[in-house]
């Protein structure tokens, strides 16, 4: 079947199997590799992306189910000119990221997470990462980054 | 100002933030074109005979070839002292292993075409756990006769204890865990026309790796190239090369196609080596004032199907007594197989397993002879003085300070206020308990006595390029090496780049395992800086007409001493005269030992076994820290990964051999409202034994972690009568182990 996204702006369309993957659309079909595949059960978020703005776990769904709509992936995150996003900045500024398997999800897990609560606790942050899986970094420096992103202190 | 000792953003991260790394999956390169996807059918069941028919599967669309063993022509390898088949070749002995690999023109034809191939598995019976291993009633491999594949020590005295006024004995489990590293296994490979192998793949260790898929395919080293992209992560776990990689390697060659292979979750799960899985018996005996006179450790591992790791146990036996002092100790290990995935090393391979053993029995020997825990270790602890020290088991302890270390945490962590607050709750039936647990670790870097190669080469133009033998995979030694290069050499940081993980670029390697690199492969570029230096000086001493000696480096450019007026040359000007270039062995090996003290503080719910893990407080102390930010990293990676490992994390089998916890959906990966806020005290001892002072850090608070959080579950519940329980600390198990506790008063 014909599928028609628009990823980070751009409108990709293809011919692919019924099956497909959301991930493997943006991966193969489109060429954007910063989204990975940590699991087959739904319950790593590394290949988490946003769908019309908001956070899936694009292993979770066939790119069918997104054919006429928006994806945006880590790569599509820069501001004009090139300027990090507060997200990305705060990952890098806090060391929220070791093996940066997980960042691509995590930060865009964390970027949805900051648009509904712009000002989240520390447990707010932990809980709302919770289907985010990090093996490297204990997650502490992932919510000082969360924190550091959202204007708040952070605890070194 | 040195930059040595600040804290400075990673270089890795600005492309693992704008455009995600490049791991085997994302390699988009040309002679990967026209790759074939592979996937290898695994074993369902635990032992049994196996035939296997694959002509409806090469029927299936799509499909380029199906392997079996009856196709391979490569020579049988060694797992210890049996045979391990690259594909299983008439038994399969645990849930998981390859018998058979599949090669398709798309990725989605695999899983297709994988289950069309037809596996007769006729059953065989099953040894499950340590226990059915020992009995021997089934052997795995009936040509050894028995499970137990290696034995050491066990020359015991039977008067040992007879001095001690207390004697207290615990068999304890360190349970099975799966490594999950979140990328999971992958690989990529092509033969190029000039009959060389390139192997893109997922390892901390490109030239091991080298070595062993050559060795595995009959080809001189010489004619294979390994290259690690970026790496998700490894943890003990992509040490080397696992025979998958030399099927690959093999298959690439016979179907005349490139290949890519990247299991899936699942299959890393029953397929990746696991870690720990021992059982540890512990003898502990002493006055009833502390002093600990006699300790006695006997270790059991779980080897799984094949042994192919059997330096574990004996490590384990190797730092049996941690931290202290005994006038008297004995230890012994066996290690056998089972029907379970080969067990390998683990984030601390071997010393976790021997600090929990001895730190959860300096525990029950304070609840036996009822002194406070932290008393019973400062008794016990082996003192400054006696540095070096060589341990009765024969570890060459290089500086510690132990006392420091455990007064340190108990002060950050305010342990006085806490008893009184435990105590405060017990008497008021609080059904929340607080539970405090302590444990003080000494952990052992660098252990494998090689050394590391380190080449450095000051370009043209002024600028640095190093080659490590060490291949860093998130713990940011790109960063931390170039900033003691920038320090020793003037070069401002953006100048400097730092490249590893390419055998044909670094050849001679051993590479990032054991927490090895900074102390090891800092050390071989240190000494090829200096090598550089003395090069450059004696060059800019004849520009400047100067001796040698009289020529100094000074913010990256050499002068005469004392007269900076009289001019100076830069790197740039040397390098464009001649070539400036060091290739070293830094081969002192010599292995370090970072130390430290953890204390826990968990609140159990008597009521439903629930534990919440409040606090840690960590000192871990590795001697001199270059970047505290990825020092920082490390410590909270090992931290959370150590937790899990007391709270939650096991790797079960039913007494089929079936795994039951195969998925990430049922293996209880550590999530971060689990976890708390990390609570980090710092420290810095030194040691003598490497160019920059340094000891390890990768492992150390994995090590400590396991045991001071066990501890503290037990701790909470030591007032109802439960003196030990096995990790993890589920809430099943905290409830059944109450039930018990009640049950006996
Ligand atoms: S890959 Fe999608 S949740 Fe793990
Ligand atoms: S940084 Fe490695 S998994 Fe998160």
């Amino acid at each position: 079947m014909k599928v028609s996204i628009e990823i980070n702006g751009t409108t990709v369309s293809e011919e692919v199997e019924d099956r497909t993957l959301l991930v493997h659309f943006v991966r193969e079909q489109a060429g954007l590799t910063a989204t990975n595949i940590g699991c087959d059960t739904t319950s790593c978020g590394a290949c988490t992306v946003l769908l019309d703005g908001e956070s899936v776990k694009s292993c979770t769904v066939l790119a069918a189910q997104a054919d006429g709509h928006r994806v945006t992936t880590l790569e599509g995150l820069r501001g004009e000119g090139g300027d990090l996003h507060p997200v990305q900045r705060a990952f890098r500024e806090e060391h929220g990221l070791q093996c940066g398997f997980c960042t691509p999800g995590m930060i865009m897990a964390s970027v949805s997470l900051l648009d509904h609560n712009p000002k989240p606790t520390r447990q707010e942050v932990r809980d709302g990462l919770e289907g985010n899986l990090c093996r490297c970094t204990g997650y502490h420096n992932i919510v000082n980054a969360v924190m550091n992103a959202s204007g708040q202190e952070v605890q070194r | 100002m040195s930059i040595v000792g600040t804290r400075v953003v990673r270089v890795e991260d600005h492309q693992l933030i704008t455009q995600g790394g490049t791991y085997v999956e994302d390699l988009r390169v040309e002679a990967l074109t026209g790759a074939v996807h592979a996937m290898f059918v695994r074993s369902p069941v635990a032992h049994a005979r196996v035939t296997v028919d694959a002509s409806a599967a090469l029927e299936a669309p799509g499909v380029v070839a199906v392997y079996t063993a009856a196709d391979l022509d490569l020579a049988p390898h060694k797992a210890g002292p049996v045979v391990e088949p690259w594909l299983a070749d008439g038994v399969v002995r645990y849930v998981g292993e390859p018998v058979a690999l599949v090669l398709t023109e798309e990725r989605y034809q695999l899983a297709d075409a994988a289950e069309l191939v037809d596996v007769d598995y006729d059953p065989l019976d099953v040894v499950a756990s340590i226990d059915a291993a020992l009995s021997d009633e089934t052997v795995l491999f009936p040509d050894q006769g028995t499970n137990t594949l290696q034995t050491t020590g066990g020359e015991f005295d039977d008067k040992a204890f007879d001095d001690c006024e207390v004697v207290v004995t615990k068999t304890i489990l360190n349970q099975r865990v799966a490594p999950a590293p979140l990328e999971v296994r992958g690989a990529a490979c092509a033969w190029g026309d000039d009959g060389r192998l390139t192997l893109w793949l997922s390892t901390q260790n490109a030239q091991i790796s080298r070595a062993t898929v050559a060795k595995g395919l009959g080809v001189d080293a010489k004619d294979v190239r390994v290259i690690t992209p970026d790496v998700g992560g490894g943890f003990g776990a992509k040490i080397g090369t696992d025979p998958e990689s030399v099927v690959l390697g093999w298959a690439s060659k016979r179907s005349g196609r490139p290949i890519r292979w990247v299991e899936t979750r699942s299959e890393n799960l029953v397929a990746m080596t696991h870690g720990r899985a021992q059982q540890n018996t512990v003898t502990i005996g002493g006055r009833r004032d502390g002093t600990v006179l006699a300790f006695r450790l006997e270790v059991v591992q779980d080897a799984g199907a094949y042994p192919r790791t059997m330096f574990l146990p004996t490590l384990t036996e190797l730092m049996a007594t941690g931290v202290y002092h005994f006038p008297k100790v004995e230890t012994s290990s066996r290690a056998v197989v089972t029907n379970t995935t080969p067990i390998a090393a683990y984030r601390g391979a071997g010393r976790p397993e021997a600090t929990a053993a001895i730190e959860r029995a300096m525990d029950l020997f304070a609840a036996e002879i009822g002194v406070d825990p932290a008393e019973v270790r400062r008794i016990n602890f082996i003192r400054p003085e006696e540095f070096p020290y060589t341990s009765p088991t024969g570890a060459s302890y290089d500086t510690g300070e132990y006392a420091k270390a455990l007064d340190k945490v108990l002060e950050a962590g305010g342990y006085a206020g806490l008893r009184a607050e435990q105590a405060r709750r017990r008497e008021s039936g609080d059904p929340v308990a607080l539970g405090l647990g302590i444990a003080t670790y000494v952990e052992i870097t660098g252990g494998d006595s090689g050394g590391e190669s380190g080449r450095l080469l000051i370009n043209p133009d002024g600028s640095v390029t190093a080659y490590t033998g060490s291949s860093p995979h998130g713990q940011g030694l790109d960063t931390t090496l170039t900033m003691l290069l920038s320090d020793q050499l003037g070069v401002p940081m953006e100048r400097i780049t730092v490249r590893h993980g390419d055998t044909d670029e670094v050849p001679r390697a051993i590479g990032t395992f054991g927490s090895r690199s900074l102390q090891l492969g800092g050390s071989a570029l240190r000494q090829a800086a200096d090598q550089v230096i003395d090069q450059a000086r004696a060059l800019a001493a004849d520009r400047l007409e100067a001796s040698p000696d009289d020529v100094e480096l000074v913010d990256g450019a050499f002068q005469v001493r004392g007269a900076p007026a009289s001019g100076s040359v830069t790197w740039a000007q040397l390098a464009e005269e001649a070539e400036l270039t060091a290739d070293v062995w830094f081969g002192d090996g010599s292995p370090t030992f970072p130390f430290g003290a953890h204390l826990a503080v968990v609140e159990v719910d008597t009521l439903t076994g629930k534990v919440v893990l409040k606090r840690i407080i960590a000192c871990d102390d590795a001697g001199p820290i270059v970047n505290p930010l990825a020092f920082q990293g490390q410590r909270h990676g090992g931290l959370g990964q150590g937790a899990a490992q007391a709270l939650l994390e096991v790797m079960n089998y039913d007494a089929d051999g079936n795994p039951t916890t195969a998925t990430l959906a049922d293996y209880s990966f550590v999530t971060a409202p689990e976890l708390p806020d990390f609570e980090l005290v710092d420290s810095e001892t030194p040691t003598t034994r490497n160019l920059l002072g340094v000891k390890g850090i990768g492992e150390a608070a994995t090590i400590g972690s396991t045991p001071a959080v066990h501890n503290a579950v037990v701790d909470a519940l030591s007032h109802l009568g439960v003196r030990h329980l096995d990790m993890p600390t589920t809430p099943l198990r905290v409830w059944q182990a109450l039930t018990e506790a009640r049950k006996a008063n």
